[in-house]
């Protein structure tokens, strides 16, 4: 249980073996680079932006590459498969990759094309399709749309917004042809047909003397005649064959294009690597871009964890030519934070790193908090089956992919501890399912059967379970104030050590015993306890001498003795929030009983069906559903209820977090994992 | 009259746990919900942080069917075989549920605007999800507590 203890890396090389030294460095994933140093008339940064928006640009073309192959050619990708880790790639692969990258990003370029060519064919497409449907309701018509009329007649192609039928048509075009009034009134000939005519436009031909033509068109275009807006030379029924051929070609054309992405979907896993590969080199030239650079050398400096420096000085210096130091880091340095823990405990540092890294001064709280975490969970599931389903699933997860990725592995394998505390728990408690023995033999075998509690069933005795619940807490919160004693004991504050942790220790205690004996404490938990009188005393004494310290103590550092015992009052007051504390882990006892109480319900709801084959089917398929749901739901609370207790209540008697993580320059890739071969 | 009517009493406090806080649970899971889906729009792989905030203000409804259940068991509902249930008895288990009824549809409410804030949280920093989620958690405290009671109350009035 520790933070891993750092120390500084100071290296200056020679440029010439720039890019080995930061391989290197990048390989072993062990230094946190940070220069804070400023540049001065020798020492320079070089700016590599323009180089990191190179690279930047090839991560995002392999990565369109990969979405567009995605969308063609979908990936098979099985429901774990973010459990089954990164691909395992060797080191020679990779290497060829790199020889080849030109040609992996020349087909990425490819697919981008295509793809883009088959979408402006699938554009075109859709254009023409339009054209082709505006022209279905002139389809009748046997001469071009453009048709303006022979020598003698002037012809009008248009529309009228609205049914018409060609008596209607008529009626309209003769009182345009009518003449002005005064002259001959015989009616010129004229030609009219509705070519198409639905609820919304009529389409219409209409054929007059030329002298007539524009006077007609005048009066119609009143009525709301228009002329089409886009006027072909061939007869609608030609042009619309010709578009259908231009429809087919482009289809053609665009399937051909998708054939080819297709058959380029082979080159997916090298555009994987190719993407890792940009992503790995600009992650290089953003660490090179922070570096202090003269004419001939380069510095680096950093953090590196004490166990993993020695070793690197040693393979630095073997293989270059270079000046390293190393050296403990100073006073007011704040080095970033690694926890290295044990199997066990370092599957929690997850719940820590949640809340915060041990700022600087402060220690690991995360082998204490696991075992709290893995008691209060278990005492919140409470069942013994659920503890066995979500051991037996992280188990069979962990098992069957051992190479899933480490955060995800500490997950599962906090789940695992949980549950085995979950079935612990359980079989003191004596639920199975909430009662799912009980209901199966009475309702399937006419005989109840009961696997009886170990210690007792909360459910018949929850004030026996609330006083638990609160000793559990009490206990705990004790712990909290315990890791701050020791941490005031180790940083040698003994005068702070007795006033914030042996007073309030000393107040609580007392309080506590003089709470046991009282009447108001018996007729709640019906539990008498008979303390001998000189404890009695004890308790008394305990508790006014805790509370004197406090209030005279805790404003020490105040000459003003008025102010002291005021901050004393009111940090005497702070034994409020020690009360609320406690309650609160009043949750104990509620999210168990929700558990239990929960499966009861969905096993009665089982039985409602009776015995019989019917019921059985009936009564399996409402256990897999409800519980299903109710393991579920009871985790989630179990795990955000757990965290709550560890995070408030325990953290914040002693810890506060806030250091920097450790974020070391090393290969972050997104899809494959480069196998180191020493 | 009044005598004869403490089942009806103590069935209408159990509807009122599961009335209230459910209604309360489905408000509060409702707003996380939009939020969500608006999150999720936009970064899918936030999915699964984004419905762990959003169940939480869901508990209320469960805690409500518990209260429910548990009154309707003690008059002997479930199994069949009602229970005489004076007056008294029957106001009794009546007030035993209100604490549920009552703050599982208020603290439902509120938990789900802390949830959608959270969610925001969690979509600008999805490292810091620890965190998101202790703020919702922090309220349910209140739903826990009124559970408790009611469960207490109700357990220990005798029938």
């Amino acid at each position: 249980m520790a933070v891993l203890k750092m120390q500084r890396l100071a290296i200056c090389a020679w440029k010439k073996n720039r890019k080995q030294i930061l391989e290197l460095l990048q390989r072993r994933g062990v230094v946190d680079i940070d220069t804070d140093a400023v540049e001065d008339e020798v020492f320079k940064r070089t700016d590599t932006a323009e180089a990191r928006g190179a690279f930047e640009r090839d991560v995002q073309l392999a990565e369109h590459a990969l979405e567009i192959l995605q969308q063609y050619v979908p990936e098979q990708k099985s429901m774990f498969s973010s459990l089954e880790g990164k691909e395992l790639v060797s080191l020679e692969d990779y290497r060829r990759m790199e020889a080849a990258r030109e040609a992996v990003m020349e087909k990425a370029r490819r697919i981008e094309a295509l793809s883009r060519e088959a979408a402006e064919c699938e554009a075109e497409r859709k254009r023409l399709e339009n054209e082709r449907e505006a022209l279905e309701p002139w389809k009748a018509l046997d001469v071009p749309m453009s048709f303006a009329g022979t020598k003698r007649t002037g012809a009008l192609v248009g529309t009228f917004p609205e049914q018409l039928s060609t008596e209607q048509l008529c009626a309209r075009i003769e009182a345009g042809l009518t003449p002005e009034e005064g002259r001959e009134a015989a009616l010129p000939g004229y030609f009219a047909e509705v070519v198409s005519s639905d609820s919304s436009q009529s389409c219409v031909f209409i054929l007059v003397r030329k002298e007539d033509a524009a006077r007609v068109e005048e009066a119609l275009r009143t009525e709301g005649f228009a002329r089409p807006s886009r006027l072909e030379d061939r007869k609608p029924a030609d042009r619309q064959a010709g578009l259908s051929d231009e429809i087919k070609k482009l289809e053609q054309k665009r399937e051909e294009l998708e054939k080819e992405v297709v058959s380029l979907a082979e080159c997916r896993e090298k555009l994987k690597l190719a993407s890792d590969y940009y992503r790995i080199r600009l992650e290089k030239y953003e660490i090179l871009g922070t570096l202090l650079q003269s004419k001939k050398t380069f510095l680096v400096t950093g953090y590196v964890p004490e166990r993993a420096a020695a070793e690197l000085a040693k393979e630095l210096s073997e293989n270059f030519t270079l000046a390293v130091e190393i050296a403990d880091p100073a006073e007011e340095d704040e080095p970033p934070v690694l926890l290295a823990n044990k199997t066990v405990p370092s599957s929690f540092e997850g719940v820590v790193e949640a809340f915060g890294l041990p700022g600087k001064g402060e220690i690991d709280p995360t082998t204490v908090m696991s075992a709290c975490y893995i008691f209060l969970f278990g005492l919140m599931l409470s069942d013994a089956a659920y503890g066995f389903v979500v051991f037996a699933v992280c188990l069979a997860a962990l098992l069957k992919f051992p190479r899933m990725q480490e955060g995800m592995r500490k997950s599962l394998r906090m789940f695992m501890y949980c549950g085995i505390s979950t079935m612990f728990w359980g079989v003191m408690f004596g639920s199975y399912f909430g009662d799912v023995v009980d209901v199966v033999s009475r309702t399937f075998f006419g005989k109840e059967v009961t696997i009886p509690a170990l210690w007792f069933v909360p459910l018949n005795e929850p004030m026996k379970m609330l006083v638990f619940s609160m000793l559990f807490g009490v206990i705990h919160l004790f712990l909290g104030l315990g890791m701050k004693g020791y941490m005031l004991l180790r940083d040698k504050k003994y005068l702070d050590f007795v006033c914030e942790v042996v007073f309030w220790y000393l107040l609580l205690i007392g309080l506590i015993l003089i709470l046991l004996p009282s009447q108001m404490f018996e007729s709640i938990s019906q539990m008498q306890f008979n303390f001998p009188p000189a404890l009695n005393l004890a308790a008394k004494g305990m508790a006014i001498g805790g509370a004197v310290g406090i209030l005279l103590m805790s404003g020490r550092g105040r000459k003003n003795w008025f102010l002291r015992v005021a901050l004393g009052a009111y940090d005497l007051y702070g034994v409020t929030s020690w009360l609320s504390d406690v309650l609160s882990y009043s949750r104990l006892l509620a999210l168990g009983l929700a558990t239990g109480v929960i499966g009861t319900v969905i096993n009665s709801m089982g039985a409602m069906l009776g015995g019989g084959i019917v019921g059985a089917i009936g009564f399996t398929l409402v256990f897999l559903i409800g519980h299903s749901i109710n393991i579920g739901i009871n985790l989630l609370g179990a795990y955000v209820h757990t965290n709550r207790l560890q995070y408030v209540e325990f953290f914040g008697k002693f810890y506060e977090g806030g250091g920097r993580p450790f974020n070391p320059f090393c290969i972050k890739t997104n899809y494959v994992e480069i196998k180191e071969e020493n | 009259m009044f005598d004869q009517l403490g089942v009806v009493y103590a069935v209408v406090g159990a509807v009122l746990a599961a009335l209230m806080a459910g209604i309360g649970s489905a408000k509060g899971v409702a707003m996380a919900g939009q939020a969500g889906a608006g999150v999720v729009t936009e970064d899918p792989s936030k999915f699964s942080k984004v419905l762990l905030l959003q169940l939480l203000p869901g508990t209320q409804g469960i805690y409500g069917l518990l209260v429910a259940f548990v009154t309707l068991n003690k008059i002997g509902a479930l199994s069949g075989n009602l229970a005489q249930v004076d007056g008294a008895t029957g106001m009794m288990l009546l007030f035993a549920c209100v604490p549920m009824a009552v703050v599982g549809l208020i603290s439902a409410i509120h938990q789900g605007r802390t949830s959608v804030a959270s969610i925001g949280l969690v979509a600008k920093k999805p490292e810091q999800f620890g965190k998101a989620m202790l703020f919702p958690a922090m309220v349910e405290t209140y739903a826990i507590l009124a559970l408790l009671i009611s469960i207490l109350a109700v357990n220990g009035i005798p029938v």
